[in-house]
């Protein structure tokens, strides 16, 4: 299968500006040269009973059923962009197209006289560039699945990561990207819990993999490292480690080899807890958070005190790299990962990924890259790098975020969240950046 | 000998979708198709338009010929089954050639119905549902003058309509009152007659033909009523039925067409069918019904290789719902699902005389049972949904009165995240 560049709507933001129609207006005036909105072939309709805006517009389907219902040949996939092709001179004007589309993405135009539909102008979309609240984006990560597609995946298949787990997605793009001449270890944690560290006498992946304690994770793949430099071979030095063995009990191994600037490449899992062992809180749990350790009753209302910040943390160790992530935001990531990976041949490189939990945070297991986006768009979790002696920059900057219950919203961990709690955990978001902006310069 | 897993017999919509569906789940097995025609595949559907000139016979081919080679099945065009032993799993073709199957799909489609009218078998016509048929159609309209149509279904309107386009005088003759029964209710079928009149096609309705007889090198036409016309060709268009001469000695029950259950399974094992050759489950009733109609063609299709590959993602086919979108002079008439009212549907009307605009919606319950329109813009697909999902439109029912194109699609669209 071959991903492909896409359209993506996010009605929450769309239903920002009331109708502004912007996307429509562009679409008509590429196309047609007209502002008159029956030749869009984008259409925002109204959400019923007061439900966010929808949308009809073309999904160019993988198994197009217009196509199959195409009698002339006029509507073809094309295999190189994905697009469902129309070709005027061939079409009859049947209108069979339209009873298979399930979304009003082909429909007929009574002036035009044939029927029109999303050719997404040829990876350069009208209406996206039109649209002032980013309800719509052109989502073009689909090169960077093709491309790892064509890399071997270096877990087993068949781990039993929970349904919608973020970090069985994140550890096998990442290992893939990383490749063979890897040694991985994984500290207690989700991770080797779903079995990439081995079972049944036979390990999860197909590189070598040790599991170390949650404290020595970084001081054993120091060792290693430094004996593989002995030995003449150039082998990738990796944990995948949650925040509990990164930041709470692994810490002290972890910021002595940052400190070292040994030749690491760390990457801190952060699901902000101990969500193996049952959604126990740990440092990273957020203000406010449900655990099981911060529970909800008549006293206590999730967790009393803030999480701490690992990432600025480890930035402030003034190693080799650090970054944050999302897998909401996979070029991002990967741009993030080769540079990381590059640094850790010269030293430490340290990766935090935000790393939302379906089964621990209490959200749909189809949510979880929703939670991600809505994370990184509130400036929950802002996405920035640090390289050894510059500056802080921030690769996603989010100029006008979202309020922080549209993150907050999406996880039954907050459900509890009062007016007072709400407000202390925008302010703690805004400091949050206040702060970073002050590393970046600005 | 020669042997083959799937054994699939016919090329058109509801086969390529099952060749399709097969090489999703099955890489491997080897596929056999079979074609009478010795064209390239198509689609029944656009040969009026061949008729009219419009599209070029080797451009609407359904499937370039390195499609086959790529996915591994081997072609066999201009032969057919001509019989079935279902016991030894074998089909004879009309070549001699035999083929062991593993699994067989008979979707070999219908063939047109020749009234018996007196003298017609004497008579040269034209019919018009294989591609040589609309080659030979629009060779002989291009040199004559005055044709006439006997039936106004879809196929008889279709080649009105392009004949007229070709240049001809153009008459149908239809022993109904009104155009395309069962599609359009007769408001609508008023409209589309009104069209045709005005572009100049007489439509001689309610008429019967009493007999046919050549007349130099065209025919002449005598109706009940004692009139006749002369005509210079004949396009006989009374309906389709599938041709089943080569299920004889086998156990698949037939009706009008091939008995199927909701897998398209027939009664005979190993065998399925699919598209206009299959009599399958309605969406209204209990009664078994042949749909004809190609979107359905393709989902049968896939139903049919979903079980013969024994697809987990398999779902039942939900039954057939009539679905008909009609061009016809520059106008649209769209009709899904029921098209006539009765005492337990509620009805909702809407005229536009003055834009010729026309509106009706069928509901049950508060669930879409029907809607048809004209010169409306309408997304047929998104209808149709809502009919098989059986979309409770009760928190939305004035919204979706007042503005069904809108709130079909929000209704639509907020399943697709």
């Amino acid at each position: 299968m071959t991903a492909y560049n896409t359209i993506a709507f996010d009605p929450s933001r769309c239903e920002l500006c009331n109708d502004c129609d912007a996307c429509i207006t562009a679409c008509a005036q590429v196309k047609s040269g007209s502002d008159d909105p029956l030749y869009s072939r984008i259409k925002i309709v109204a959400g019923f009973n007061g439900n966010p805006p929808e949308l009809a517009l073309c999904r160019q389907c993988g198994d197009p059923e217009c196509v199959k219902s195409c009698p002339s040949t006029a509507l073809t996939k094309n295999p190189d962009t994905g697009l469902i092709d129309w070709e005027k001179s061939l079409c009859v004007d049947c209108l069979l197209c339209t009873v298979g589309c399930s979304y009003g993405g082909i429909t007929y135009n009574a002036t035009l006289k044939h029927v029109a539909k999303c050719d997404l102008c040829d990876g350069d979309p009208a209406c996206v560039k039109a649209c002032p609240s980013g309800a719509l984006s052109y989502i073009t990560s689909a090169g960077i699945f093709n491309e790892q597609h064509e890399r071997e995946d270096l877990f087993v298949p068949g781990l039993s990561a929970c349904q919608g787990c973020n970090s069985e997605m994140i550890m096998r793009h990442s290992l893939r990207k990383v490749g063979p001449d890897t040694v991985l270890a994984t500290p207690p944690g989700c991770i080797p819990g779903m079995g990439s560290v081995g079972f049944n006498g036979t390990t999860g992946t197909k590189v070598p993999v040790f599991h170390p304690l949650l404290t020595n994770t970084a001081s054993m793949l120091a060792g290693l490292k430094k004996q593989y430099n002995r030995m003449g071979r150039n082998v990738t030095a990796m944990a995948l480690a949650g925040d509990g063995g990164a930041g709470d009990v692994g810490f002290q191994s972890l910021s002595g080899a940052a400190e070292r600037n040994d030749q690491i490449l760390f990457i801190c899992v952060d699901n902000e807890g101990y969500m193996n062992t049952g959604m126990q809180a740990s440092g990273s749990t957020s203000y406010g958070s449900w655990t099981t350790t911060t529970p909800v009753g008549s006293e206590m209302k999730g967790k009393r005190t803030s999480q701490k910040n690992l990432a600025m943390i480890m930035m402030n160790h003034n190693c080799e790299y650090v970054a944050t992530a999302s897998t909401a935001f996979v070029e991002d990531y990967y741009e993030k990962l080769d540079k990381a990976l590059a640094a850790s041949e010269r030293g430490f490189a340290y990766l935090h990924i935000y790393s939302p939990c379906p089964t621990g945070w209490r959200f749909p297991s189809s949510q979880t890259i929703e939670v991600c986006r809505k994370g990184v768009e509130t400036n929950f979790a802002p996405l920035w790098e640090y390289e050894r002696g510059g500056d802080l920059h921030f690769t996603h900057p989010i100029d006008n975020p979202l309020p922080v219950e549209a993150y907050l919203n999406l996880s039954g961990k907050y459900r509890h969240v009062n007016a007072e709690q709400l407000a202390c955990i925008q302010q703690q978001v805004n400091e949050r950046v206040r702060t970073l902006k002050r590393y970046a310069g600005q | 000998m020669n042997t083959t897993h799937y054994l699939v017999a016919g090329a058109s919509h509801a086969g390529l979708e099952a060749v399709h569906r097969i090489r999703l789940v099955d890489e491997t097995s080897p596929i056999t198709l079979v074609t009478r025609d010795a064209h390239a595949p198509y689609s029944p559907t656009i040969l009026p338009y061949v008729v009219s000139g419009q599209s070029a016979p080797e451009r609407v081919v359904l499937r370039p010929a390195d499609y086959f080679l790529q996915h591994n099945v081997t072609l066999i065009s201009d032969n057919e089954l001509v019989s079935i032993d279902e016991t030894g799993k074998q089909v004879t073709l009309k070549s001699g050639d035999r083929w062991q199957y593993a699994k067989l799909l008979l979707a070999t489609g219908a063939d047109p119905i020749i009234p018996p009218i007196p003298g017609l078998s004497e008579t040269p016509y034209h019919v018009l549902r294989t591609m040589q048929h609309a080659i030979d159609l629009r060779d002989h309209a291009g040199k004559v003058k005055r044709a006439v149509v006997l039936g106004a279904g879809l196929i008889g309107m279709h080649g009105a309509e392009n004949l007229r386009h070709a240049g001809l005088d153009v008459t149908i003759v239809e022993m109904c009152d009104q155009v395309l029964p069962g599609y359009f209710d007769a408001r609508a079928a008023a409209v589309i007659e009104h069209a045709f009149n005005a572009n100049g096609i007489r439509m001689l309705m309610g008429s019967r033909v009493v007999r046919v007889e050549p007349l130099g090198d065209g025919c002449r036409i005598t109706l009940e009523n004692g009139d006749s016309l002369e005509a210079d060709l004949l396009l006989v268009a009374t309906g389709v039925k599938p041709q089943l001469d080569y299920l004889k000695g086998t156990s698949v029950q037939v009706d009008q067409g091939i008995l199927v259950d909701r897998r398209m399974r027939t009664d005979a094992p190993h065998i399925w069918a699919a598209g206009d050759v299959a009599q399958a489950a309605d969406f209204y009733g209990e009664e078994k019904v042949m749909m004809g109609i190609l979107p359905d063609a393709v989902t049968q299709g896939a139903v049919a290789a979903m079980d013969m590959t024994e697809d987990h993602a398999l779902k039942p086919y939900i039954g057939g719902v009539p679905i008909n979108t009609y061009t016809f002079f520059g106008q649209q008439a769209i009709s899904v699902g029921q098209s006539l009212a009765d005492a337990s549907l509620e009805e909702l009307t809407r005229v536009d005389e003055d834009h010729g605009r026309y509106l009706k919606i069928l509901l049950k319950e508060n669930r879409l049972q029907g809607i048809s329109s004209i010169n409306q813009e309408m997304d047929a697909g998104i209808m149709w949904q809502l009919i098989l999902r059986k979309v409770d439109l009760t928190p939305v029912k004035d919204a979706f009165i007042a503005r069904p194109l809108e709130t079909g699609r929000a209704l639509m669209s907020s399943t697709w995240r």
